[in-house]
């Protein structure tokens, strides 16, 4: 008999690492109920409509299926659309703020031959009602505490804009196409080719395609921000001023220095309006998770707040966490 | 020396540098020169696969494998030619600098002198393409609206037309010698292909000063 093959980019979890797995997942939920994030669940599988309503063309890269009156299903490829679909509609009414935490798994369309992988665990919160700066830095103060829970205290948050470079483009008068092609080399993190489409915007000084390239490439400690306030501009005046209000709420909390603005930061999950947030430790080659506010997205369920969030790939926190043990030991 | 692997790397360690064993191994020393290290070790000693300059280390790897090295964090940084990145454009790593050495072009070729390419076209629906990087070839007969099927080869490539594998090739020119020592010529070009300076998504962050002081570096030596 032959063995039985697994879908390419799923996996078969044994004893061992399930339960440290597991280990990871209860002390996360344990300390987010301590800040009174109580866990809830959602489906596993939603109507298509859902992620499309929810994140545009980024909510199509969705395992679907027909059910018995035709209508499509989707598997799950984010937490985020299902939990704000649940507090749109089950606390329409109710007041603010809402604290929900989760952990499951989520599926996702993958490009063949990648090793990407089509199932993940992830595990997070999302904060609804509460606006920025203050819900923003409450959901990085709550996210540095859950690396440091887990032994992660090496791993640096990423703090960026989700809306600055399309604010800026468009300041610039830069738009369609040559826009997207802009922004497109920023997602690919091509800066050569940034450069090089800067370069071709014949209608630009030379400062401003300046602007653009340092930008995609400015990040750093709470100094940047003023390097980026040198480039000028409303945008970037907006973003700065948005950032350094998150970043005094967080030196305020002492854990300033867990977190690196990054104005070249980008996140297209199509419903990210704001601060944004990548989570990496040195340990690992990838970033370990994300996150952001989506002040828009519960208004496209029929219900608007501001509201953000953040998801960590449990196998990928695993994999830090022995990392940074096997580090410590030799030292 | 010790191989301290990237997973237990101490903060404070050297960047380090994926350089390839291949056509673009001169140029980056002759840069690394220029840039002001001394590259006397990695001239002398062809075994070895980690060397320690002043400041960085160095792993030699095969040219294809420069992107998946700097992409899982295993090194920092590489140096690695564009076609390869555009073969591998899936990567998911920082293409940082155009460091101008290795300039090549990525280029259709056939039988010098004959109408093979236009016969099959036109007479056959598509032509037969022997290269090996099928998915740069893929994409730009995609993007040209022409129908091609494409024959991944390992090597030799120049061999294929003239023995009817295909009707023409994709691949890699410098001079354009070996093309025309094999009767080939170029028939369109596709692409500039030049070095470039690749970095680890979670190293451009986590070590963004010492990163972006090698960029400076580096960039000002290609330049230069």
């Amino acid at each position: 008999m032959t063995s039985q093959p697994l879908p390419t980019g799923t996996r078969d979890v044994l004893a061992g690492e399930m339960r440290e797995l597991r280990a990871i997942e209860s002390t996360l939920l344990g300390l987010f109920a301590s800040r009174g994030y109580a866990e809830v669940a959602t489906p596993t599988i939603e109507y298509q409509d859902a992620f499309a309503r929810g994140a545009g063309p980024a909510g199509t890269a969705t395992y679907r299926f027909l059910d018995e009156s035709g209508s499509v299903l989707a598997l799950r490829s984010d937490m985020t659309v299902p939990i704000a679909r649940l507090a749109a509609r089950r606390f329409a009414g109710a007041d603010g703020p809402f604290r929900f935490a989760y952990s499951g798994s989520v599926f996702r369309r993958v490009r063949p031959q990648r090793g990407q992988l089509r199932e993940m665990r992830q595990i997070g919160v999302e904060l609804i009602g509460s606006p920025a700066p203050a819900g923003t830095a409450e959901l990085i103060e709550l996210l540095v505490a859950s690396l440091d829970a887990i032994g992660l205290d090496r791993a640096v948050v990423g703090l960026g804009d989700a809306d600055l470079f399309r604010q800026l483009l468009a300041e610039l008068g830069v738009e369609d196409g040559r826009r997207d092609r802009i922004l497109d080399r920023l997602a690919a993190h091509d800066l050569v080719a940034i450069e090089a489409e800067a370069g071709d915007l014949a209608d630009l000084g030379e400062e401003q395609r300046a602007t653009i390239v340092a930008l995609a490439g400015l990040r750093g400690g709470p100094e940047v921000l003023e390097r980026a306030r040198g480039l000028g501009g409303a945008a970037i005046e907006r973003a700065s001023a948005s950032l350094a209000e998150t970043l005094g709420a967080l030196e305020d909390a002492g854990i300033a220095d867990r977190v690196q603005v990054d104005f070249g930061l980008l996140r297209d999950l199509g419903y990210y309006t704001g601060a944004i947030l990548e989570v990496y430790d040195p340990a690992v080659g990838e970033a370990i998770g994300g996150g952001g506010r989506y002040d828009d997205l519960l208004g496209r369920f029929g219900s608007p707040r501001p509201a953000a969030g953040f998801a960590l790939q449990l196998e990928r926190l695993h994999v830090a966490q022995a990392a940074e043990q096997a580090l410590r030991e030799r030292q | 020396m010790s191989s301290a692997g990237p997973r237990e790397r101490r903060a404070g360690a050297a960047l380090t540098l994926a350089l390839p064993r291949g056509a673009l191994f001169a140029g980056s020393l002759a840069m690394l020169d220029r840039a002001g290290f001394d590259t006397a070790g990695l001239r002398s000693d062809s075994r070895s696969l980690i060397f320690a300059l002043d400041g960085l280390t160095i792993v030699t790897v095969r040219p294809a494998d420069v992107p998946i090295y700097v992409e899982s964090g295993a090194v920092d940084l590489g140096v690695t030619g564009k076609d390869v990145l555009a073969e591998q454009s899936d990567r998911d790593v920082y293409e940082l600098v155009d460091l101008g050495f290795g300039r090549c072009r990525m280029a259709l070729a056939a039988r010098a002198g004959s109408s093979d390419l236009e016969r099959a076209e036109t007479r056959l629906g598509l032509m037969r393409i022997a290269t090996k990087y099928p998915r740069t070839a893929t994409a730009w007969f995609e993007r040209m609206g022409r129908q091609a099927e494409v024959i991944e080869v390992k090597g030799s490539v120049e061999l294929a037309p003239l023995v009817g594998l295909a009707d023409g090739i994709v691949d890699l020119v410098d001079s354009g010698r070996t093309l025309a020592e094999n009767g080939l010529e170029i028939v369109d070009e596709i692409a500039v292909c030049t070095a470039r300076l690749i970095a680890n998504r979670v190293a451009h962050k986590l070590r963004a000063d010492e990163v972006d002081a090698i960029v400076k570096r580096l960039g000002e030596a290609a330049a230069g």
